[in-house]
């Protein structure tokens, strides 16, 4: 039980101090961000009062209130939702246009993670049985695939399947020509298939070479224990050793690194939306960016790092499950 | 990786028992095929960054021609705007590689002084060291550092740098401090405390030099990191202003179009010289590996040896089968 109220703990505090941060860079970092983004709104039209207050207090330019209250107010704001409201898209809700957002980015970062976690770690186990023979020289290589920035992969392919040989669309989730909007039906569902094909090819070609030698090399050493040559000695079949004794304990780490490793997917995928102009929250982060549109701007990043810190709890209760020795040393 | 003159040549392992190798030589990595190419690679690169702005054209005189295909006179073509491609390449490996080795030295030290210290103090020192590699680890880093480069109006090389590092040091700082918690348990550290030497001193002397090679790891992912992080700040336009890094090649590749309009020289090079020299980090980085988990070697060579006595006709003994021996087998194998 120590365990999980340790880990609890953290998470709390680590949530305590992702918001927080996202309250002081706006405050520390040089720059007036609040006249850059009123010039902008005046020109978009009129503000209301409590719009003008809101966006002061975001970006630290509320002179009247001392830091503290200020705090405050935004975590009151913070825990009613109410991320402010966005310049680009004037005057929608942060909340609303993230909310839009989001289901796009998770169904397809969410897919290909996982196909490519599958992939990797299917693939790195039998690298590892392999021990010694003429794969061990095709391991290299992997490192050749992680050390690829995933936008220019993106481009490449774009270049490649979509400009020379046109057999996928260059931009957009679905096919705007055809559909007005998200809609329930079978050619819809197939747009949206057609169009996600190569971002997601994109995250397994860049991710795939880490699950791949990180599970391959806790195949080696796993393979190397007693219990290996004693369940070999026993006559097993290879089969067997093979999945029950060497792969489901390798594939411990592995898992455990899934949490960190998704952080680097969600950075990683973000400059790849961009390349495909695909309507995720990757998207809605840099043209906020390009636009000084810093409410937006820190509504993403704080539903990102959210995101990320749900799906890492997640995984730690279920590593603290699966490995119980987790749970009884630090 | 100046010393690697000093390495041994790997020796055919099972044939003859390993060369002794004392002091600093034990931590070097035996020179194997891997490690030749990853050093070729990163010193190719290096040779590159360090001559190519001489030989090159001014990367920033727009006198050519608009998107000549490559030829002669321009051996990687021309952009949009008629810059040499080679020369921009040249001089954005400048770039990229000192905001790189800067963002890593950076990240080395935080790590140094959040996983080394934490790892050998322990108590409140190490929960509230450990705390914040906690929070930076899981804190996606690319978000982070696009919100902080976009308020920053003006960004220096140096500037992009540091943010790299900042938020880059989590990783390492983890992977030192389980291996400092380690150290801190042996017989000779306990003996230096005993001793009475200065913490300082116990952990400059007597604990860093353990750590040396997986120190010399860390340091070279977090390079392949900040490049791969650079490139992508650049790509999005936030990157240093007014110097030419490959971030920033591929994103004026995008601006002029590049793509829709065939001129492939101009965005395949950036991203394939991040790739090649963050593969020939990662391949010296495999040789170090084999140092720090022996068994990584010593496995694959073992099932290797294995395998070809098993070809060879022996068995698990060393025994030569011979006919009779076949023979009888064949008979049990019958009855």
């Amino acid at each position: 039980m120590k365990f999980y109220a340790r880990r609890i703990a953290f998470y709390a505090v680590t949530l305590w101090a992702a918001i927080s941060l996202n309250f002081l860079i706006p405050r520390m970092l040089p720059g007036d961000p609040f006249s850059i983004l009123m010039a902008k709104l005046q020109r978009a039209g009129g503000i209301p009062a409590g719009t003008e207050n809101s966006i002061r207090l975001l970006l630290g330019a509320a002179e009247d209130q001392t830091l503290w209250e200020q705090y405050v107010t935004y975590w009151k704001n913070v825990l009613t939702g109410n991320l402010g409201i966005s310049v680009t898209n004037f005057p929608t809700p942060v909340t609303e246009l993230i909310g839009d957002a989001i289901p796009w980015t998770l169904g397809l970062v969410g897919t290909a993670t996982v196909i490519s976690f599958v992939l990797g770690i299917g693939l790195g186990a039998l690298a590892g049985w392999k021990r010694g023979t003429w794969v061990d020289s095709l391991v290299p290589s992997t490192t050749m695939l992680q050390s690829l920035p995933y936008f220019w992969v993106a481009l490449v392919l774009i270049f490649v399947f979509a400009v020379s040989l046109q057999w996928f669309p260059i931009i957009g989730a679905y096919d705007v020509f055809h559909f007005n909007g998200p809609e329930w039906s079978w050619a819809f569902v197939g747009s949206v298939l057609y169009h996600a094909f190569l971002p997601a090819v994109t995250i397994v070609i860049s991710s795939v070479g880490g699950w791949l030698l990180g599970m391959r090399n806790m195949m080696v050493s796993t393979l190397s224990e007693d219990y290996v040559t004693t369940a070999e000695a026993k006559g097993l079949r290879p089969r067997r050793v093979f999945t029950t004794y060497a792969m489901r304990n390798a594939a411990l780490p592995s898992l455990a690194g899934f949490g960190v490793s998704l952080g680097f997917v969600v950075a990683g995928s973000l400059v790849m939306e961009q390349v495909f102009t695909y309507p995720g929250v990757g998207k809605l982060m840099i043209t906020a960016v390009r636009n000084n549109d810093y409410a937006l701007m820190q509504g993403v990043f704080l539903v990102i790092t959210l995101a990320v810190l749900a799906a890492l709890f997640l995984m730690d209760l279920i590593y603290g499950f699966l490995d119980p020795r987790t749970r009884h040393h630090d | 990786m100046t010393d690697t003159d000093t390495t041994t040549p790997a020796t055919p392992s099972g044939t003859t028992p390993p060369v002794k190798r004392s002091g600093v030589r034990q931590m070097m990595p035996t020179m194997s095929g891997k490690l030749l190419a990853g050093l070729v690679l990163i010193g190719a690169i290096l040779l590159f960054a360090i001559v190519g702005p001489f030989v090159t054209q001014d990367p920033r005189s727009s006198g050519n021609d608009a998107l000549l295909p490559p030829q002669p006179g321009h051996w990687l073509g021309t952009t949009s705007l008629g810059y040499d491609v080679l020369a921009q390449l040249a001089e954005g490996a400048r770039g990229s590689l000192i905001v790189g080795v800067s963002a890593g030295v950076v990240a080395i030290v935080l790590a140094l002084l959040f996983g080394v210290v934490a790892g050998y103090l322990r108590g409140w020192t190490d929960e509230v060291l450990s705390l914040v590699t906690g929070i930076m680890l899981v804190i996606p880093g690319l978000p982070l550092m696009i919100v902080v480069a976009s308020y920053l109006q003006v960004r220096s090389l140096w500037v992009v740098a540091l943010i790299l590092g900042v938020t880059a040091f989590a990783g390492p700082a983890v992977v030192l401090r389980s291996q400092a918690r380690s150290l801190r348990v042996r017989d000779y550290v306990s003996a230096a405390r005993v001793a009475g030497e200065k913490t300082a001193r116990i952990i400059g002397v007597e604990v860093l030099p353990n750590l040396l090679p997986l120190l010399a790891s860390q340091f070279l992912f977090a390079i392949v990191l900040a490049i791969l992080g650079e490139a992508g700040l650049s790509y999005l336009g936030l990157g240093p202003n007014g110097s030419i890094t490959w971030g920033t090649m591929l994103n004026e590749a995008q601006g002029g179009g590049a793509l829709t309009r065939g001129a492939w020289w101009w965005f395949v090079p950036p991203g394939l010289m991040i790739a090649l020299f963050g593969t020939g980090l990662s391949l010296v980085n495999f040789a170090i590996d084999e140092i720090v988990n022996p068994k990584l070697r010593l496995a694959p060579a073992a099932a290797k040896s294995v395998r070809e006595a098993r070809k060879a006709g022996r068995d698990k003994l060393g025994r030569r089968a011979t006919a009779q021996t076949v023979a009888a087998a064949k008979e049990r194998v019958d009855a």
